[in-house]
């Protein structure tokens, strides 16, 4: 003890006692762990659900989405109108939206930062997710250099245009995604060009937002905090003062300062410690559907996978129930489809069921009975303890139920991403995570020559399904359409789902008004902090 | 001595050039690179940002592209992290490393040389045997344990001290132990190891029948002699502290450079990669330096030499 105090003294002393009291926060500021420390805060540079949770409170796109029932909401744009063919939106901007230096938010500004995402030299990774709009993709591949070529036409300052290649019905859902936010034309291009990379346009007392926070300090690695933005349209309705991110990447470390009283929310919960909290802390514990998918993929361009019924038994000899309920045990649910249920209004109607004898039926067609002259299968996958787990429940399971000799391969994230990209493994362990609510979003993913297929697995049935689903008005027969391909992909295709995604999080007594949603969006505008409910649990 | 120097600095310049050659092409052997992620970019995305940052010349233009900087002190963008240059990264991180690494050498000489002391001073009592028996746990214990286990008692269950972060000074104290108890440890053993030889030799001798006293003897007399191990160990022992841990910025969320290190490894950041272990090889070529001036001021046969 006197040892702590003498080198707390000297550590004091060494430092100049520059004290800053962590403790003494106001009682609306809310302290969020927020996993790794995010790559950047421009909207047009970032891609992961870190950077999201920061961008949603620094800015805000056209709509937003309701978090309970996920329809679109009125945001920046006060009202839109949508063409009879469903092809061409007019949004009408809020007259009392504002930047957060108090200029107003035009249409202008909007087209402004979609040119800017669409600009080949920036590279933006998640420009794709507009090339719904008309000659958005050709601007994009730099095939044209004309942005009169996209459709995208400001008719006056509160007024925009949208034209898109084909209905689109979840475009309105998009605008919450930070591929569609507005950036300050201004502040952009005092620190460069309008395609540069890393210009420091968004470090703090740069950056200009149009969100409900705007940003005070930022860390790096250590903590990034926003204050509310007075010049913020609905600002008189935002109850957060402030929000304090903290970059803790390390899933232990994260649990020990929510346990300490340090945070009110974390970015996950370590796996061993899911069932201790479900069990002793219940309310603090938040557990919710999340929309992803936990799955394998299977090279497809590698014997004996070329075979759809190979590939097919393989998922059937599954038992998707032990693996969700035994082995993940937070709230996680089995996947017999690729797309997880009730996305966009969309649930596939058919499954990939646990049926071990047919399984072996499949097999032993296909030339393999009780998996004879299979050699061995390599289960591929990047190094994780809970990836390891589930693969050798697979291992066990196709031993058991296939008579197949399954090997595990784990590998470092890159070098796992180059295998996949390049094709040098058997089955591998993937994950997609939506971006958008719709099923296309991942059904897309395994058309012929997609970067995302990563199977080599190539059906011009399939693809042609893809293509008249993009071409349909109809939403019904477009989710119908989406069905027939799902069914495809499922009967013999290049994958095996395993679980549906769940999102779970430390949640203190202190948080109110945070309603989760299966995008893992977080509100901020609808949450507030009560400190007398206890913030320590 | 302005010669040992002087020719040392000049030894160490093909030193830091071939450590930069072998990090720049051992990088780019690794698989994979800097933008591939879970969800691919399209190959147009992808073009323009190896365009962007050069990765699409030759590897000897690249090379030598990237010599030419950081002769001029540019270590180049961040690939992941394109809002700050790699510069600005290490600026920002090495200093919380080397601050770091400072509290948990003053830790590491304060607790092992009173130990080693203590020990040495009653050699095979129960004392010494209790004192060195702790050495070999904190040998053992490796940071993973001792960090969560010291979290656990003094932030956790005692509630004194913070879980984690590097703000203020009392969030400084759990990393700094937990960094500084391995090295402790190692310089017990070797203070006491050394102050064992030294005071068993004649000079010793002599200085206790002068009638001198005892604590004057070891100070004075005995210390000088016996903590020259501890000099030479503290060279590469101070390197090791002020080029950070991952293992201890990590349990502790300590901003420091050693996590952004390996962090760039396993993103194939290259510039960030290249840079840090730049950091780090000058730092290992300037301390086994001070390290050698160190002993030769402390023993006169060194300087002869």
């Amino acid at each position: 003890m006197r040892f702590i105090v003498i080198m707390a003294l000297a550590l004091c002393f060494a430092t100049g006692c520059s004290w800053r009291d962590g403790g003494a926060l106001p009682g609306s500021v809310i302290r969020v762990g927020n996993g790794a420390e995010p790559q950047e805060l421009d909207p047009h540079q970032v891609s992961g659900t870190t950077e999201h949770r920061i961008l949603t409170s620094l800015f805000e796109g056209l709509a937003d989405i309701d978090p309970t029932t996920l329809k679109p909401v009125s945001a920046t744009a006060e009202s839109w109108d949508i063409s009879p063919d469903g092809r061409v939106y007019t949004f009408h901007i809020r007259p009392t939206a504002r930047w957060s230096n108090g200029d107003p938010v035009t249409a202008r500004d909007f087209a402004y930062a979609w040119r800017r995402i669409l600009s080949p030299k920036l590279g933006s990774e998640y420009a794709y997710l507009l090339h719904c709009i008309r000659g958005a993709r050709d601007f994009n591949d730099g095939k044209t250099t004309d942005f009169s070529t996209v459709g995208v036409r400001v008719v006056d300052e509160r007024t925009l245009e949208l034209t898109l290649e084909s209905p689109t019905p979840y475009l309105l859902a998009m605008q919450t995604h930070f591929a569609w936010f507005p950036v300050h034309q201004a502040t952009i291009e005092k620190f460069g060009a309008i395609d540069e990379r890393g210009t420091p346009w968004t470090r703090a007392g740069n950056l200009v937002g149009n969100g409900a926070f705007t940003l005070a300090e930022w860390q790096p690695n250590d903590v990034l905090r926003v204050r509310r933005n007075p010049h913020y349209w609905n600002t008189a309705k935002v109850r957060l003062d402030g929000i304090e991110y903290y970059p803790i990447d390390n899933q232990q470390t994260e649990e020990r300062s929510f346990r300490a009283g340090n945070l009110d929310l974390t970015a996950s919960v370590p796996l061993h410690k899911i069932p201790i909290y479900r069990k002793e802390h219940p309310k603090l514990i938040r557990i919710s559907p999340y929309m992803g998918v936990y799955f394998y993929r299977i090279n497809a361009t590698r014997p004996p996978f070329t075979d759809p019924r190979v590939r097919k038994a393989l998922a059937m000899a599954l038992n998707r129930d032990e693996i969700a309920h035994n082995v993940m045990k937070a709230g996680e649910r089995p996947a017999t489809s690729f797309v997880p249920p009730d996305t966009g209004g969309y649930t596939s109607r058919a499954a990939v069921t646990y049926n071990p004898e047919a399984a072996r039926a499949l097999l032993a067609e296909a030339g393999f009975p009780g998996g004879q002259g299979m050699g061995p299968v390599e289960i591929l996958y990047n190094s994780s303890d809970a990836h390891r787990t589930i693969a050798e429940t697979v291992q066990r399971m196709w031993r058991d139920n296939l008579g197949i000799d399954a090997r595990l391969l784990n590998q470092d994230w890159k070098v796992y991403l180059t295998a996949l990209n390049t094709l040098d493994y058997a089955v591998a362990r993937s994950a997609w995570i939506a971006d958008v609510a719709d099923p296309v979003n991942f059904l897309e993913c395994f058309q012929t020559g997609v970067g995302n297929n990563r199977t080599g697995w190539s059906s011009p049935q399939y693809d042609a399904l893809i293509r008249a689903s993009y071409l349909e008005t109809d939403n019904a027969k477009r989710l119908d359409v989406l069905q027939q391909a799902e069914a495809m992909l499922l009967d013999g295709g290049p994958i095996i789902p395993i679980y549906y995604y769940s999102w779970t999080f430390l949640q203190s007594p202190a948080v109110q008004g945070l309603v989760t949603n299966p995008l893992g969006y977080i509100r901020w505008t609808d949450m507030w902090v009560d400190r007398g409910t206890g913030a320590k649990p | 001595m302005i010669g040992f120097v002087l020719r040392r600095f000049l030894e160490s310049i093909p030193v830091l050039l071939t450590v930069i050659t072998v990090a720049f092409f051992l990088v780019r052997l690794a698989p994979g690179g800097p933008f591939d992620t879970e969800k691919r970019a399209s190959p147009q995305v992808l073009k323009q940002l190896q365009a962007q940052y050069r990765l699409d010349q030759p590897l000897y233009r690249q090379y030598f592209d990237y010599l030419g900087g950081v002769l001029h002190g540019d270590f180049g963008p961040s690939f992941r992290k394109p809002g700050r240059t790699v510069s600005e990264w290490i600026a920002l991180r090495f200093p919380v490393s080397l601050e770091l690494g400072a509290y948990a050498l003053l830790v590491a000489l304060a607790a092992g040389m009173a130990a080693g002391l203590v020990a040495a001073l009653r050699p095979n009592s129960a004392l010494d045997h209790g004192t060195m028996s702790l050495a070999m746990l904190g040998i053992c214990l490796p940071g993973f344990v001792l960090g969560p286990l010291l979290v656990l008692v003094f932030a956790l269950w005692l509630g004194w001290l913070p879980v984690a972060g590097w703000s203020t000074p009392l969030h400084k104290i759990l990393p700094s132990i937990t960094l500084g108890a391995a090295y402790a440890a190692y310089i017990a053993r070797l203070t006491r190891g050394g102050m064992l030889e030294v005071l068993a030799q004649d000079f010793i001798r002599t200085a206790r029948a002068k009638g001198l006293s005892e604590t004057r003897v070891v100070l004075r007399h005995a210390l000088r002699g016996g903590v020259q191990p501890v000099v030479a160990f503290l060279g590469p022992a101070a390197a090791g502290l002020f080029t950070g841990s991952f293992v201890v910025e990590t349990i502790f969320q300590v901003p420091g450079l050693g996590r952004e290190f390996v962090e760039s490894a396993f993103n194939r950041d290259y510039t960030m990669v290249i840079g840090s272990v730049l950091v780090y090889a000058v730092l290992v070529v300037a301390l086994n330096l001070a390290s050698d001036i160190a002993l030769a001021l402390l023993d006169p046969r060194v300087r002869a030499q």
